[in-house]
């Protein structure tokens, strides 16, 4: 049993004091930045990453996975007690949680959301655990025609998901590619869009830009709309379900922890796709949809579930290939090549310790998660009262401490300023900053496999789609497919009431 | 010809912008190369074209799809947030710790809605000594804490 053996060794590596610790500092944060809205895990995650060159690599990857699923935990208790999404992937939440609030039973919501949640976490640790290792196998194999046809195909599907426009999607992808390409041609020794800045030399590095594009801009944003929020007064006394929800629960946790680990692995998936995913489903077949967005137990539990299985098994992705599904994997990847690990599929081989102790840790961390949020849930609450005029100079700090911190070089503060601008734009013009970011972490990686496939075929374009590469055809013939799907008049339609139901972050 | 989508108008020629400029820049400073072996200008010019020609699209579709106006900016917090931070990057140096996150906290808070001076001190207070404890003493950032004129 591999498998087995793989976990033994993994749970022996997070058991470890020092790991324990840093599972629960991610979840706590992952929590603390779950329930305040107008943070997120990108930026907390992009804060972090700096101080994380300074633990090992296992600790920094265990501490900073918690807090994306402790995010998802968080989430949902702002969703529920005061009807505000405090991560964007609990926006559904609100529409069921809130009013399950306003009918007294804010409890039994809570505790339902945690416990499907944590249902699905140790699913999704199990899934990882199978998946993983086969899909690593196979991507060993890859060439770089195949890597360039699965990056093209993560780009598109990141696109696909993105709301708003496809094309300005796309688009923003594009932008991201070149930004990335800012810095020393790696194989010609050329400066590229360096305009003489001596700092520029090495690139921009992305903590930076997804500290602007995600941080700064989104604090400008806020500013704009008035301080306002009303935390539930309700208290929360009776955090057990009755019997009746549970055998209302169980079937749309099961459903959700399906869904959402199949919609995570999705490149350009992860936590928020899930739970949209998840409460269409539910809709969809259950025997009342009339109780939906009145108190249905069912539209908590499902997505709550689907959420937080999804941000587990995105990790798949980025594990084994090496490829970000989305923003945040996009920052764990930084991590890995902070600490000088080459994401990809070798990594499960040379460094087992790293791989298994992680995942072993997500179960760690979502038992954690469970104590942390029901019996400590009134201190969650009182955290929503704190007014925003305290939170964004205090997130400003932490953002500034840790871009500054990256090399002591005032320039990086000035870069990320300026994303900040650019971020705050692309808001106003309804483009979407997040396929931007995997854009501009996948550029430098594009390029270059771009060029050694195009070395390989002799300058022969067509390597890409050519039968003798069936793997990356397949992977194109993917990207194009859905493509096509999208841009249908029927799906553009249904997808954009999907996601008509996000209101403004806030 | 009437903008429909001011929003899309507005992102269309972002997009050429950078789209056409990156293709030009690259096309005469960096050398093109041939498919086999690529030099540093051809992916870019590449990019720079296809993002030109996304933004073109986008820019047509203004005229031809009705959308929403573009929101309303409010240039104080922007114009503030940024100083706030660039002021922090450059004042490390010679203000140092102290004097940086003084001034990130103050510019920053006249960036919103109410600005109360004992409150935004009380949280500057909290805010340096948490910054010094657990960044400086803690994880060891090797920051200046002090004004360079005091050391």
């Amino acid at each position: 049993m591999d498998i087995l053996n793989n976990l033994i060794l993994g749970f022996g590596v997070a058991f470890s004091p020092m790991h324990l610790l840093y599972a629960l500092i991610g979840v706590l944060l992952g929590t603390l930045i779950g329930v305040l809205p107008g943070i997120g895990p990108v930026a907390t995650i992009a804060m972090l990453l700096p101080i994380t060159f300074n633990l090992s690599p296992v600790a920094a990857l265990i501490m900073l996975a918690g807090i994306y699923y402790g995010a998802q935990y968080g989430g949902s208790t702002s969703a529920i007690l005061v009807n505000l999404p405090g991560e964007s992937a609990s926006v559904v939440t609100c529409l069921d949680g809130y009013q399950m609030a306003r009918q007294g039973r804010a409890g039994p919501a809570l505790a339902i959301a945690a416990i499907g949640s944590f249902f699905a976490g140790c699913c999704a640790t199990l899934i990882i655990a199978v998946a993983a290792p086969p899909l690593a196998e196979v991507a060993l194999k890859f060439g770089p025609a195949e890597y360039f046809s699965l990056m093209v195909l993560g780009l598109v599907a990141a696109t696909v998901l993105a709301h708003g426009s496809l094309v300005k999607a796309i688009a923003m992808v594009v932008l991201g590619l070149l930004l990335g390409l800012i810095g020393t041609d790696v194989n010609s020794g050329v400066l590229r869009f360096t305009f003489g800045v001596p700092e520029l030399s090495d690139g921009i590095g992305f903590v930076i830009v997804a500290m602007g594009m995600f941080g700064t801009a989104e604090i400008i944003s806020n500013l704009e709309l008035k301080d306002k929020r009303e935390v539930f007064t309700s208290k929360v006394t009776n955090l057990f379900p009755t019997k009746e929800d549970f055998s209302r629960a169980w079937a749309p946790v099961l459903r959700g922890t399906v869904l959402g680990s199949f919609l995570g692995i999705l490149p350009g998936g992860g936590a928020l796709l899930s739970s949209f995913g998840a409460y269409t489903l539910e809709k969809k077949i259950s025997k009342h949809p009339e109780q939906f967005g009145k108190g249905a137990i069912e539209g908590v539990a499902g997505p709550e579930a689907a959420n937080n299985a999804g941000a587990q098994t995105s990790f798949i992705p980025m594990l084994t290939l090496g490829i970000p599904g989305n923003a945040v994997m996009a920052l764990m990847i930084g991590a890995l090549m902070i600490q000088g690990i080459a994401p990809g599929p070798q990594v499960m081989n040379e460094k087992p310790q790293l791989f298994w102790g992680l995942i072993a840790s997500m179960w760690i961390g979502n038992a954690m998660l469970v104590i942390l949020n029901l019996p400590l849930i009134g201190m969650w609450i009182k955290l929503l009262t704190v007014p925003y005029r305290y939170l964004y100079p205090s997130i400003l700090v932490f953002m500034a401490i840790g871009v500054f911190s990256l090399s002591n070089n005032p320039f990086d503060v000035l870069i990320m300023a300026i994303f900040g601008v650019l971020g705050y734009f692309c808001v106003k013009l309804e483009c979407e900053p997040a396929p931007m970011i995997l854009g501009f972490i996948l550029g430098p990686l594009m390029e270059e496999n771009l060029r050694r496939a195009m070395l390989l075929s002799r300058g022969d374009p067509f390597v890409f789609v050519s039968p003798s590469k069936p793997i990356s055809l397949g992977f194109l013939i993917a990207s194009a497919i859905l493509l096509v799907i999208v841009a249908l008049p029927a799906i553009r339609k249904k997808r954009e009431e999907v996601f008509v139901e996000e209101p403004n972050k806030t | 010809m009437k903008i429909k989508s001011p929003k899309d108008f507005w992102a269309g020629l972002m997009f050429i912008g950078f789209g056409l400029f990156a293709a030009v820049w690259a096309i005469t400073h960096y050398q093109m190369g041939t498919a086999v072996r690529m030099g540093p200008a051809y992916f870019p010019v590449l990019l720079g074209g296809l993002l030109a020609v996304l933004g073109l699209i986008v820019l047509f579709s203004s005229f031809a799809v009705e959308g929403p106006p573009v929101p309303a900016m409010s240039f104080r917090p922007l114009v503030l947030i940024s100083v706030a931070c660039v002021l922090y990057g450059y004042l490390m140096k010679p203000l140092g710790l102290v004097g940086a996150t003084a001034a990130l906290v103050f510019v920053s808070a006249l960036g919103g809605h109410e600005f109360k001076w004992k409150e935004v001190a009380i949280l500057y207070v909290i805010l340096i000594v948490f910054s010094i404890l657990v960044f400086v003493k803690g994880l060891t950032l090797p920051f200046p804490l002090w004004p360079e004129a005091f050391s």
